[in-house]
C-alpha cells in the first residue's frame, strides 16, 4: 500500500547541483523543502577521503559513482528506423547518482556560455542568413546580461580560478578577449600551469590567437565561500573526473553548500528514493506531488505545493514523459515538445609527443589547461563555412592516471611489446588537445520512449536517436586542423590527430554533456518550460538542468545550468510564491 | 541532535514563562544560562552518543574510576533534581556534596567548580529551573563499578586533591587576566583534561595544563606562555579557535571539538580574550633535548609521510590556515606523550561544524592501510622534521593503543 506523507512547500526530485541551490534557496525563504534523491548520501570524510579517493579501478572501471545500468539505462540508435537496444555499460557519458550527483564526479571546468550562444536563431540567421531547415536551433528566451549575476554567484559560491577577459566592458590582457562582461574578476587566481599549458600558450601565441587559462573550480588556493564554507588547495593529484575529491579542493555540493543547508531546520534530505512520477491533478494544471518508492520496495506519495526536478538531464526527460507532461516529440510530424533537440557535444583531439622534455601528466587537476577560444561559438566568421557555432580548444593536464592514461604515437599496435615498448617511451613526455564542439540541434535528434524495453519497475526505458549531423562534421573539419597546428608549434617530436568519427559511438567516452529534452522558450509551441524554467503545463512544476539548453553550446555546461537554477530560484522567490500561477502568459 | 540544544534566547524567553517561577529574574536567568555554556554542563549532562535529551544525562564518563553515567540534572523529582534547593545546588558544586550529604565523584568537576562564587552557581540553578522536566532514569548505583561504590573513600580522596575554596582574583594582574583565570579554573574547568593526574587520579597542580590523558587521548599542553606548547600561539590564534573551532594552527576535533561545539564557540570575545590573556601567562620550562630518531626512521618516515599526509599537511608541515594542523610545532605531535598523534592517524578525526566554519573536516582514518612500524616511523618524523624535537615512538606504542582502541 502506498504510504502517504503530509504535503510540503517544495519537493525536489534530485540532489546534486541544481537540487542543493534550490534547496539553499528556497530554505532561505522559509519554505519547508524535502530532496528526494535516488542514490546514497555521500560526504567528503566518509565516502571519499584521500585514503580511499584515488582508486582508479574502483571509480573508473567499475563505475562506482555512476547510475547503475541494471537498475536504470536507456536504449540508443544513431537514427530512426534502426532498432534502439540498452545501454549494458555506460561508454560515452557518465550519468551519475547520488547526493551531489555528477557534481561529485566532475572535472571542474567552468565556463559562461557566450552572449551569442545564448541567440543561436538570432544572431546567425541575422550574419549569416537562413538556417536549414532541419537544424530546430533557436534562442534562448533568456540572455546573458540576465544571466551574469547568477553566473558570478556560481562562481564566488565555488571559488572558480581565472583570468578576467572582459571586466565591465573592459578588456583584460590575459583572459579571454571574447567573453561575456563580467560583474567581477574570478574570486580566484587562476591555476599553476605545467609545461604543456606554457608550450601551448606560445605555440597559440604564435599563431596570433587569444589563449587564456581556463575557469577551473579545482582551486588554487584555500578560499572560503560566501557560505563560510572553506575549500582547500588542489594539489594537483590528477583524480577529478570520474573520482570525488578528498581534499576538498574541488568545488561540490559537498565542498560548498550542504554543510549549511543539511543544518536548516526546514530542510530534509531522503536517499535511496527514487521518484516514480508527478501525479498532476484533474484540470491538469498542477502538479500535486510525487510518487517514489523506497529501497524496501515501499510505495510513497509525496504531496507538495512546488515540484522541482533537479535530476540529470536524461532523468528529467524521461520522468517528465512517464508521467504525462506534454506530448513526447515525433520527427515524422515535429509535433511534441518532449524529448526534442537533444544535443550533444562534438570532440575531437590532438596528442602531441615529446622527445626532449617530460610533461609529467600525473601532476594535473580537472581544469588545469590553457584554452583558446578564436574558434569558438561565433568569434569568427563563419561566411561560408557550411557550419554555425565552433569549438574552444585547450590543452588540458586533467591527469595520467596509471590504468586510464596510455598515449602511444600513430602506427603503434593495440598490444603486445610494442606497445608497451611505445607507452613506457611516451608515458611521461605526452600530452593533448582537446577541440571541445558545439552541438546543434537537428530535428532527427531527439529523445523518446522505447518500444521494446522496460526497466525494473516495468516502466519503458527512454530511447536515444542521435548521430552527429552535418553541422557537427563540417564544425569539426573546420577546427581540428586549427587545434593540430597549435601542436605542431609546440615543438614535440610527433602529433596524432584524434578526429571526430563518422557517426556517434555510445562506447568511446566522449563528455557527459547531454542536452535537451525539455527545453527553454518562448511559447508552449516551442518549448517545455518558459524562460523561468516553469512548465507550460503544470504551473507548480519547474525543470532544472542542461535539458533546459535549446541547443548545445562549445563549453561544458555546469556554469549556465547552475546560473538557470539561480535564476529560476530568483523568480520562484520573488515572482511565484507571491502570485502562484503562469509566469509567462501566452 | 547536537545542534538542537536549545541555547538561544527567544527559546529561553518562552522557557521563564512556562517555568512559571516565582523567584526568576531575567538577568540571573540569562547569566545562569551563559556560565551553563562557560561550564559546558549540557556535554556531559546529555547521551550524545545515542541522541539523548539535553540536560536529561545518561552519558558513559570513562574515568580513573570505571565508567560513572552522567545524571540527569533537570529539575524532574523523581529521576532529576527537581526537589533540589539553592543551598543544595550549591553544596553540590561548592563542596562535592549530594543532597543527602554524600560525597559526590570527582568526575563531576567540583574541584573545579569549587572556585564559582555563590551568585554564579545560584544563577546556573536559576536557569536550569527553566529548562523542561525530563524523566530520566539511568543505571542505579549499585551496578557502578566497586571503587566508585564506596563513597566514603572519597572523603580521604578529597583532603588530599580537593582545595575548596571560591576563586581569588590577583590584585596584582589586570581585571582581564583575572576574569580569563576564573573561566580556566572555575567554570570552564580545563585542568580537568589538560592537567596530568596522579595515581588516585588527583590534578597534580605542578603539573597544571600541561597536558593530561583521559579516556586514551592525550589532551596537549596549553600553556601560552614560554616553553608552553601553545607558546607559538598569538591570544588572536586562541581567540579564533575557541571561537570558531579553526585558527592558523588547527582544528578543534573530538573531545575539545565537543567543547568548541557547546561551549567556547557561544562565549563573549571578550571572555575568549580573557581566557588567552590568561593562558599566554602561563609559562613553562624548557623542554628537555631528545636523541634524534635514527636516519634509517627518519627515511622511512619522510617517504610515508610525504605519501600520506603532505597533499594536505605540505611537505613542510605547515598545514593549511582554518583547516589541515600545522604540525611544526604542534603540541600535539610535540607531547611527551604521543598518545594523541598516533591516535588521529589510526582513527582519523572529525573536525566540528561551528557557527563560524559550517564544513565538515576531517581526517581519514589509516589504521587499515598504516602497520604499526610505519606509523612508528611516521610520528618519529614528525616529532623530529622541520625543527621538531621529541622522542621516537615505537611500533610497540602503536600496538598498545591499536589493541586498547580495539577493546
Amino acid at each position: 500500500m502506498t504510504e502517504i506523507h503530509r504535503s510540503i512547500d517544495v519537493v525536489l526530485v534530485g540532489f546534486g547541483w541544481t537540487g542543493a541551490i534550490l534547496a539553499h534557496e528556497l530554505t532561505a525563504e522559509g519554505l519547508q523543502v524535502l530532496a528526494l534523491e535516488r542514490g546514497g548520501w555521500r560526504d567528503t570524510p566518509t565516502d571519499f577521503p584521500t585514503t580511499h579517493a584515488p582508486d582508479e579501478l574502483r571509480y573508473y572501471w567499475r563505475h562506482e559513482m555512476f547510475q547503475e545500468t541494471a537498475q536504470e539505462t536507456q536504449t540508443f540508435r544513431n537514427r530512426r528506423g534502426q532498432t534502439a537496444l540498452p545501454i549494458r555499460r555506460w561508454g560515452s557519458y557518465l550519468p551519475g547518482v547520488g547526493v551531489g550527483g555528477a557534481g561529485v564526479h566532475w572535472n571542474g571546468q567552468t565556463f559562461r556560455f557566450l552572449p551569442s550562444d545564448f541567440l543561436a536563431r538570432s544572431h546567425n540567421q541575422e550574419r549569416y542568413g537562413a538556417l536549414p531547415d532541419d537544424m530546430t536551433v533557436q534562442d534562448y528566451p533568456v540572455t546573458y546580461d540576465e544571466l551574469e549575476p547568477h553566473f558570478d554567484r556560481f562562481e564566488k559560491l565555488c571559488g572558480i580560478c581565472g583570468q578576467a577577459g572582459n571586466l565591465q566592458g573592459d578588456l583584460r590582457p590575459g583572459g579571454n578577449p571574447f567573453e561575456g562582461w563580467r560583474s567581477n574578476e574570478y574570486p580566484n587566481p587562476p591555476m599553476e600551469m605545467t609545461f604543456s599549458q606554457d608550450r601551448f600558450k606560445a605555440s597559440a601565441r604564435d599563431m596570433g590567437l587569444n589563449p587564456f587559462p581556463a575557469p577551473s573550480a579545482n582551486m588554487s588556493r584555500a578560499y572560503t565561500n560566501p557560505l563560510g564554507v572553506r575549500m582547500a588547495p588542489c594539489t594537483y593529484c590528477g583524480f577529478c573526473e570520474k573520482f570525488g575529491c578528498g581534499n576538498y579542493s574541488k568545488a561540490s555540493p559537498q565542498t560548498t553548500i550542504l554543510p549549511v543547508v543539511m543544518q536548516q531546520s526546514n530542510f530534509r534530505l531522503r536517499t535511496h528514493c527514487d521518484v516514480l512520477h508527478v501525479n498532476k491533478d484533474r484540470d491538469n494544471t498542477r502538479a500535486t506531488g510525487v510518487t517514489y518508492i523506497d529501497a524496501h520496495g515501499q510505495l510513497h506519495e509525496q504531496p507538495a505545493q512546488i515540484v522541482i526536478l533537479c535530476g540529470y538531464q536524461l532523468s528529467n526527460t524521461r520522468l517528465m514523459m512517464l508521467s504525462g507532461i506534454g506530448e513526447i516529440y515525433d520527427p515524422a510530424t515535429g509535433q511534441g515538445q518532449l524529448g526534442r533537440n537533444y544535443t550533444y557535444q562534438v570532440m575531437s583531439g590532438v596528442d602531441v609527443f615529446f622527445d626532449d622534455a617530460f610533461t609529467n601528466e600525473y601532476i594535473g587537476a580537472g581544469a588545469l589547461g590553457m584554452v583558446v577560444d578564436d574558434y569558438n561559438g561565433d568569434n569568427f566568421d563563419h561566411s561560408g563555412l557550411g557550419f554555425i557555432g565552433g569549438a574552444y580548444i585547450a590543452c588540458w593536464t586533467t591527469h595520467a592516471r596509471p590504468i586510464e592514461s596510455q598515449p602511444v604515437p600513430e602506427g603503434t599496435p593495440e598490444w603486445g611489446s610494442e606497445w608497451k615498448r611505445a607507452l613506457q617511451q611516451n608515458f611521461l613526455r605526452h600530452t593533448s588537445l582537446s577541440v571541445h564542439g558545439a552541438s546543434m540541434a537537428h530535428r532527427e535528434n531527439y529523445l523518446d520512449l522505447d518500444p521494446t524495453y522496460k526497466d525494473r519497475y516495468g516502466r519503458p526505458l527512454m530511447r536515444m536517436t542521435y548521430d552527429f549531423t552535418a553541422n557537427d562534421r563540417r564544425l569539426s573539419e573546420h577546427i581540428t586542423p586549427v587545434a593540430a597546428q597549435i601542436a605542431r608549434g609546440m615543438g614535440g617530436r610527433e602529433i596524432k590527430v584524434n578526429a571526430l568519427d563518422a557517426h556517434y559511438d555510445i562506447w568511446p567516452y566522449q563528455t557527459t554533456h547531454n542536452t535537451g529534452g525539455t527545453i527553454m522558450g518562448e511559447t508552449p509551441a516551442d518549448s517545455v518550460v518558459n524562460r523561468y524554467l516553469q512548465s507550460w503545463e503544470l504551473h507548480n512544476l519547474f525543470v532544472m538542468g542542461a535539458g533546459v539548453f535549446p541547443q548545445n553550446a562549445g563549453y561544458n555546461p555546469t556554469a549556465t545550468v547552475a546560473a538557470l537554477a539561480y535564476w529560476s530560484a530568483h523568480a520562484i522567490r520573488t515572482q511565484y510564491l507571491r502570485a502562484p500561477g503562469p509566469l509567462v502568459q501566452v | 541532535m547536537i545542534a538542537r540544544v536549545a541555547m538561544g534566547a527567544v527559546v529561553l524567553a518562552a522557557m521563564v514563562q512556562t517555568a512559571g517561577a516565582q523567584d526568576l529574574s531575567w538577568s540571573e536567568v540569562e547569566r545562569g544560562r551563559y556560565l551553563a555554556i562557560a561550564a559546558n554542563c549540557v556535554s556531559c549532562h546529555t547521551d550524545l552518543d545515542h541522541g539523548g535529551t539535553p540536560w536529561a544525562g545518561g552519558r558513559e564518563m570513562e574515568t580513573p574510576f570505571g565508567v560513572i553515567i552522567t545524571p540527569n540534572i533537570t529539575f524532574d523529582a523523581e529521576t532529576g533534581i527537581g526537589n533540589w534547593t539553592r543551598d543544595d545546588f550549591w553544596r553540590a558544586l561548592h563542596e562535592g556534596r549530594r543532597r543527602d550529604g554524600a560525597h559526590m565523584y570527582p568526575a563531576f568537576p567540583y574541584t573545579h567548580f569549587t572556585r564559582m562564587p555563590r551568585e554564579d552557581v545560584d544563577a546556573i540553578y536559576a536557569y536550569l529551573r527553566t529548562i523542561p522536566p525530563v524523566e530520566s532514569h539511568h543505571v542505579p548505583e549499585e551496578d557502578l563499578p566497586l571503587p566508585l561504590r564506596v563513597r566514603t573513600a572519597i572523603a580521604a580522596w578529597n583532603a588530599l586533591h580537593f582545595d575548596q575554596g571560591v576563586f581569588q582574583p590577583d590584585p596584582e594582574r589586570s581585571e582581564q587576566w583575572n576574569r580569563g583565570a576564573y573561566l580556566v579554573k572555575g567554570p570552564g574547568h580545563c585542568g580537568a583534561c589538560h592537567t596530568d593526574r596522579n595515581l588516585l587520579g588527583g590534578e597534580r597542580e605542578d603539573e597544571f595544563l600541561r597536558g593530561g590523558v583521559l579516556e586514551n587521548w592525550h589532551a596537549p599542553n596549553i600553556r601560552g606562555g614560554a616553553h608552553g606548547g601553545i607558546a607559538h600561539w598569538s591570544r588572536h590564534d586562541i581567540v579564533a579557535y575557541l571561537g570558531t573551532g579553526r585558527n592558523e594552527h588547527t582544528a578543534a576535533m573530538t573531545r575539545m571539538g565537543e567543547v568548541v561545539q557547546y561551549s567556547t564557540q557561544h562565549l563573549t570575545d571578550g571572555d575568549l580574550n580573557a581566557i588567552a590573556t590568561y593562558l599566554k601567562s602561563l609559562d613553562d620550562t624548557p623542554r628537555d633535548a631528545s636523541e634524534r630518531p635514527s636516519d634509517a626512521v627518519m627515511q622511512a618516515g619522510e617517504a610515508i609521510y610525504f605519501d600520506n599526509c603532505a597533499a594536505c599537511h605540505h611537505a613542510d608541515g605547515s598545514g593549511e590556515p582554518d583547516m589541515f594542523a600545522r604540525l611544526d610545532g604542534s603540541n600535539k605531535v610535540l607531547s611527551d606523550d604521543a598518545t594523541t598523534v598516533i591516535r588521529i592517524i589510526l582513527e582519523g578525526a572529525q573536525a566540528v561544524p561551528t557557527d563560524a566554519h559550517p564544513g565538515p573536516l576531517a581526517m581519514p582514518a589509516f589504521d587499515w592501510k598504516l602497520n604499526d612500524d610505519q606509523i612508528a616511523d611516521l610520528v618519529s618524523y614528525m616529532r623530529n622534521a622541520w625543527g621538531n624535537t621529541a622522542p621516537a615512538v615505537s611500533p610497540s606504542d602503536v600496538a598498545d593503543l591499536r589493541d586498547a582502541l580495539a577493546e
